[in-house]
């Protein structure tokens, strides 16, 4: 079958889980914000399918789970545009360090 | 090297550099470009661990709906277009290195690690697979992921519709 190892997957993984942090971390813009998120969540169903394939217990389950974050994903993707439209709206800002109405 | 490796090698590098070009392009377009260059070999990577049919979700929801979306929602918000990078150097310096921290550790952890033996029937009939097992074992999960889907929906609209001073309502006062 599949000839390359579990741990290549998990460190790819891993590497665009990093970038996703890091992305959250230090960008100023909120829509990048939410596309690092993004990429964090794809570096989780990464995770998810090469266990499905390669796990303890290997089977479908995996792939089912992904599909659910994947759909959850969406859903957080298409509020989070929502709330930042609707901030923008009223704040005429997208940066995430000037949306401090909560901290006055 | 045989095509697997030679493909998974070109998948793993576009994901990565996708990455990697994320942090430092300067405009939003640009980065939301490159994203989708990440997402569709992501979805390559899926094809490689016998999971077609999330390969086939991944193309069709990330990389056409997400995209599509985060671009909408650059347009609408649109007040230059540069993404004003950094949060300050120490700020980011400190950032970098908790990253660096956290990928060293969780990289000792997984490091060789292998977990018995891998499943091997799960590329027959995937999409069938997937199917009973999502009608059979996670009827309540699925149905609760609709119901989620339907909330956002919902959602969505209302916070994003403008909010117009309501004449019909001022006419009766």
């Amino acid at each position: 079958m599949s000839s390359i190892p579990l741990s290549v997957y998990l460190v790819i993984a891993l590497l665009l889980f990093c970038i996703g942090m890091f992305g959250v971390l230090t960008k100023r813009n909120a829509v990048i914000v939410l596309i690092s998120v993004e990429l964090m969540l794809n570096a989780v169903n990464i995770n998810l399918v090469a266990f499905s394939l390669h796990g303890v217990n290997p089977g479908i389950t995996g792939q089912v789970f992904a599909l659910f974050i994947i759909a959850i994903a969406a859903a957080e993707a298409a509020i989070g545009l929502a709330i930042l439209i609707a901030l923008y709206r009223n704040r005429k800002t997208v940066n995430v360090d000037q949306m401090d109405l909560m901290k006055r | 090297m045989n095509g697997e490796f030679l493909a998974f090698f070109v998948f793993a590098l576009i994901a990565i550099s996708g990455g990697v070009l994320m942090i430092n392009l300067r405009k939003v377009v640009h980065i939301i470009f490159v994203l989708m260059f990440t997402f569709l070999s992501i979805a390559g990577l899926y094809v490689l661990l016998s999971a077609e049919f999330i390969a086939f979700v991944q193309v069709l929801i990330y990389s056409g709906a997400i995209t599509i979306m985060m671009l909408f929602g650059i347009m609408l918000t649109k007040h230059d277009d540069k993404a004003m990078m950094s949060v300050g150097f120490w700020r980011s310096l400190a950032a970098l290195v908790g990253i660096v921290a956290f990928f060293v550790i969780i990289f000792i952890g997984i490091n060789d690690l292998s977990l018995g033996e891998q499943a091997t029937t799960l590329h027959e009939n995937n999409v069938e697979q997937i199917g009973i097992a999502i009608f059979s074992k996670f009827v309540i999960p699925f149905e609760t992921v609709g119901v989620i889907l339907l909330v956002v929906l919902v959602g969505a609209i209302a916070l994003a519709k403008k909010d117009e001073p309501d004449e019909e309502a001022s006419k009766y006062e």
